[in-house]
Order: C-alpha cells, then sequence, then structure tokens
C-alpha cells in the first residue's frame, strides 16, 4: 500500500457516517432515551426515569396490550415458520431436482416480494371478505362450505390469515435462499452416500438438512427481525386498532397506536410508544447477536 | 417397478409446484379480472374473465385519485434516495476497503450493526428531528430516512466488492500520478456496475413500496407516495370493488412489470445480502 496522508480515508468516510450517525444510530439509541420521558409529541419532554416501563409491565389497561401482543407476535413468528419456511424448504428441495421450466417457477414464486406489503394485505382483505370473497366462494364450490368463515372477523382465525398472507407474499426469499444452500452442497457428498445405499429421503435428512443449518439460521432470524417490525399487513388487514378485539395485535401495531394515533382514545404517549420500541430492539438485537454468537461457534467447531 | 416410482415422485413433484403457481397466480388474476368487471358483475361471475372490459373503475381512480402526482413523488423519492445512497456507499467502502487506518475494522462493523436494526425502531426520534428541522411533511424527510437506512447494506457490498480486487490496480493508477480520487473515478468506478446493480435494486424494492414513514411523516395529499394515497383510495372506496381493484391494480402493475424484465436480477440483489451475510 502506498504511503497516503492520515486523513485521506476521512475525506471518503465522512459523508456516509454523518447520514448514518444522524438519521439513523442517533434516532436508534434516542429511542432507548425516549423511553425514559413523558411526550405528547409536542411541547416540552418530562423526565419520568422508568416510569414508562412501570406502566409497559405492570399497569393495566397497558400491560395487558402489551403482553397481548408480544404472545400475538410470537404465535406470528411461529405461524410464519411453519407457514412460509417450512414450506420454502419444500419447494426449494423440489426445484433444486431437474424439472422443466424451473426459471418460470423461480420468477413466479418470487414475483410477491417485490409487492408493497400494503396492497397485498388490501387484496387479501377483499379476497377473504365474508361475504363476496372468492376465498370463501371456492370453499362453497366444493363442497367445503364447513371450511368458511368469516377470516379475518374471527378472534381464533385472523392471525393465522394474516400470518397465511404474509407467507403468501415473501415465500419466495426463503426459497431462493435455501435453493443456494442446497445448490452449495458438494454432489460427491451425495454420490458417496447413494453408493451406500441412502434413499433420498435419508439423504434429505443426513444430508440436506444439516448442511442448510446455516441457512436455516439466517432464514429463522431475518423472520424474527421482519415478524417484530411488522405493522403493514395487520395495518392493512385489519386497521390500527388490530381486531377483532386485539387478537391480530403485535407489537408494530401496539407501538403505533400508542405513539402517534388517538384511535384508542388516549392521546398520542411518545415516551410510552419509546418503551415499546426499546423492547422490540431488545428482542431483536439479542436475537441478532444471539445468532452471531451461535454463527461464530459453529465455524470455529 | 424403480422406474413407476420415479414415475410417480415425477407427478407429486409437478403437481406441488403447479399448485403453488395457482397460490401466487390466482389471487393477482382476480385483482385484474375484477378491475375490469361491473359491481353486478362481482357477485354474478366472482372467478373468471370479465365478459367485457368495463374501465369504469379506472375511470374514477384518474379523476378522483392524483396518482399522476403520487407516481412523481414515488419516482423522485426513490431515485434521489438510490442515488445518494450510491454516491455516498462508494465513497465510504472505498475508504474503508483501500486505506488502513486506526479504528478501521470498528467503523465496518459500526456500519454493518445497522443491517439487522430495523430503521422504523428509531421513527420517533426521526419525528422529533424533522420537526426540529422543519422537514416535517416533506419528502426530504423520506428521501433523508431511506439514504441513511440503505447505506449498511451498500457499504458492506461495496466494500466487499473492493476487497475481490487485485490491489495492484489502483497502486498502478497511482504510480502513474493519479491521486486516489481519480484512481476511484476512473479505475474502479468502471468495474462497479454489477456490484451497484446490486445494491439499487436491493433498496428499490423497500423504498418503492415503503408505506410507513410516508404515513408518519406526510401530511399533504400532494407530497403523498403511491402506496400512501391508495391507501387512502381504498378507505374511501373499500366497497366499490371494480374501483379499487383498478386502483391496486395501477399501484402494483408498474413495479411489478419492472420486476418481470429483470427477474434474475431482482432474484440475485434481493437474496444477496442474506446469501453473502
Amino acid at each position: 500500500m502506498l504511503k497516503k496522508k492520515a486523513w485521506e480515508p476521512w475525506v471518503y468516510l465522512v459523508p456516509a457516517l454523518l447520514f448514518y450517525t444522524i438519521f439513523m444510530a442517533y434516532p436508534l439509541f434516542g429511542s432507548l432515551a425516549m423511553s425514559m420521558y413523558k411526550w405528547s409529541g409536542l411541547g416540552p419532554m418530562t423526565f419520568v426515569g422508568l416510569e414508562n416501563f412501570r406502566r409497559l409491565f405492570l399497569q393495566p389497561p397497558f400491560n395487558e396490550r402489551f403482553f397481548n401482543a408480544l404472545w400475538n407476535n410470537i404465535e406470528f413468528f411461529l405461524l410464519t415458520m411453519v407457514l412460509q419456511n417450512a414450506a420454502a424448504l419444500l419447494f426449494a428441495v423440489l426445484l433444486s431436482q431437474k424439472i422443466r421450466f424451473s426459471n418460470f417457477f423461480r420468477t413466479v414464486f418470487f414475483a410477491p416480494v417485490t409487492m408493497s406489503v400494503l396492497m397485498v394485505g388490501f387484496v387479501w382483505t377483499l379476497l377473504l371478505n365474508p361475504s363476496w370473497g372468492v376465498v370463501n366462494k371456492l370453499l362453497t364450490i366444493m363442497h367445503l362450505d364447513f371450511l368458511a368463515k368469516p377470516w379475518l372477523g374471527d378472534e381464533a382465525w385472523a392471525l393465522p390469515a394474516i400470518a397465511f398472507v404474509n407467507a403468501w407474499q415473501f415465500i419466495g426469499l426463503p426459497i431462493m435462499m435455501f435453493l443456494a444452500g442446497i445448490q452449495a452442497i458438494p454432489e460427491d457428498i451425495y454420490e458417496a452416500a447413494r453408493i451406500d445405499g441412502c434413499n433420498e429421503w435419508s439423504l434429505f435428512w443426513r444430508i440436506t438438512l444439516p448442511q442448510l443449518v446455516p441457512v436455516i439460521g439466517m432464514v429463522t432470524i431475518l423472520t424474527l427481525v421482519g415478524n417484530f417490525s411488522s405493522f403493514e399487513v395487520i395495518y392493512a388487514m385489519e386497521g390500527t386498532l388490530a381486531g377483532p378485539n386485539y387478537s391480530t395485535d403485535v407489537l408494530g401495531t401496539l407501538f403505533y397506536r400508542t405513539a402517534f394515533s388517538s384511535l384508542s382514545g388516549a392521546p398520542p404517549d411518545m415516551g410510552l410508544g419509546a418503551a415499546i420500541a426499546s423492547v422490540m430492539f431488545t428482542i431483536i438485537a439479542m436475537a441478532v447477536m444471539g445468532w452471531f454468537w451461535l454463527e461464530a461457534r459453529r465455524r470455529s467447531a | 417397478m424403480w422406474m413407476l416410482r420415479r414415475r410417480i415422485l415425477q407427478i407429486v413433484l409437478y403437481a406441488f409446484l403447479l399448485w403453488q403457481l395457482a397460490v401466487v397466480i390466482y389471487p393477482l388474476f382476480i385483482m385484474v379480472a375484477t378491475s375490469f368487471k361491473t359491481n353486478f358483475e362481482v357477485l354474478s361471475n366472482p372467478f373468471g374473465w370479465p365478459q367485457k372490459l368495463n374501465l369504469e373503475g379506472y375511470r374514477t381512480v384518474w379523476e378522483l385519485n392524483n396518482f399522476a402526482l403520487y407516481y412523481r413523488n414515488s419516482i423522485l423519492v426513490t431515485v434521489v434516495s438510490l442515488g445518494l445512497i450510491l454516491a455516498l456507499s462508494i465513497l465510504a467502502a472505498y475508504g474503508l476497503a483501500r486505506f488502513q487506518f486506526p479504528g478501521n475494522r470498528a467503523l465496518y462493523f459500526y456500519f454493518l450493526a445497522g443491517m439487522m436494526i430495523p430503521i422504523r425502531l428509531g421513527v420517533l426520534n426521526l419525528f422529533r428531528l424533522f420537526l426540529k428541522l422543519d422537514l416535517f411533511d416533506n419528502l426530504l424527510a423520506l428521501i433523508l430516512t431511506y439514504t441513511a437506512m440503505g447505506i449498511p447494506f451498500s457499504v458492506f457490498i461495496l466494500t466487499g466488492f473492493f476487497a475481490e480486487l487485485p490491489r495492484e490496480l489502483g497502486e498502478a493508477a497511482e504510480i502513474d500520478g493519479c491521486n486516489s480520487w481519480r484512481a476511484l473515478l476512473h479505475v474502479y468506478l468502471p468495474l462497479m456496475r454489477p456490484a451497484l446493480a446490486t445494491a439499487a435494486i436491493y433498496h428499490f424494492i423497500p423504498i418503492w413500496n415503503d408505506f410507513y414513514f410516508p404515513l408518519v411523516f406526510i401530511k399533504s395529499d400532494h407530497l403523498k407516495t403511491i402506496p400512501l394515497g391508495t391507501a387512502i383510495f381504498y378507505g374511501q372506496f373499500q366497497t366499490d370493488w371494480p374501483t379499487v381493484f383498478a386502483a391496486l391494480t395501477t399501484a402494483i402493475i408498474p413495479a411489478l412489470a419492472f420486476y418481470l424484465l429483470m427477474a434474475g436480477q431482482f432474484i440475485k440483489g434481493l437474496t444477496a445480502g442474506a446469501v453473502k451475510g
């Protein structure tokens, strides 16, 4: 490397550094600070210490709303793992076989990933409409009327329905990631196992799945980050009140309602909102760091 | 026997794939088909092709909605944000990859940390910041947010790109009397097109489709982007199905067409972050 002046790299670094620090790093960490204040969005901010967290965790009705949203969020994540990621693994295995029109299938499966979450939510809300929606009408035609229900109006089915729509949209992403992972597995491992008499089924369990562990980890963490910050799909399908009776309320919708809207009757409460954002930040950051730690351990093993 | 088994497996395999194909395409078909039906036909013939093209829905969308303006705003915000992301990230990646200085590693990880944390968790402070800077209800608020949001991933991709190039490339240029700026401009930049395309496509989708920040930062109708404008329209016309589906079709189709034209690039770009990480 040639001899260079000490200030030279900083000329290149400072613009991005400023942008990133002022408009991303500072706002993110500032949320943690703001959770210690009482603020309505206008006027002065008052320092209240951990009062917002006390209200969030201990004081009704805030704690009921919070733990409800937290459990719903965990349920949303688990549903996505099954409806989206397990299904994606199946499709990736199928697409990795020698098949015709493979590119066509991939292009179509991936297409919804490029659409707006909001629009997809709107389209499906109309399709799932109990009186005019195509979904219930199709079920009726197939003589499966007993399965037809007011999907988004039913407390037990609304969250699974939303998780399905979310999976419908994003399944292309894990499919492509698993597919890339499968194609990176050296063919000779399979050859050796075949010579040893393994059938396709045991090839999957003994080779494909263990080899995919890093990709599965990556998909899981991306799903978790996405689910624990999701808002639009629920906003589109159930509004900010995340009905019916808060059965689809997740941390993202609770946060928005608390900090920005007065729909729930109370005025905007940015301090309490910041406390919710801090909890979301902590969950995501801990999951990501845990995953990094596991990855580092796996790589050194 | 073995052949028969194989044959059956093949059929099952294609059955699964065709099923998923229908699951993806049919809702989109319904969206487009319904937008051309009349309100009556939506009820009498919900599944099939429209009997004839009824453009009433599209006319309502065009007359009552500022779609042209929303498109302009979306294009403006997306193009400027992408330009800023790429320009700032090229410089930063160059500084990180081609210079050795104390704190280099730490700075790289500082940038990378932003890749996993969604910027929307900082929306309250962005809101406060833009109120103070008098940028509330201003497209610049969106541009600044998206630019900051895009920097971590682009710095990651482009630093990786610089690291793969032979060091001699820039050094040769510098021996020939180029300073580092000219080496970047004339030697590296022309080679960076694929990496820049990957970064641009990766950010295009979330910026173009973003609803969250416009919802919080934009109030005036003439500053709305497509998702925000469509959301308001959807709220007003929820029961008029051909019209609402016409609005959704108008909002979705252009980006979808863009994707279909360059599907390979998109799939590569959007999965790049995940696979390379």
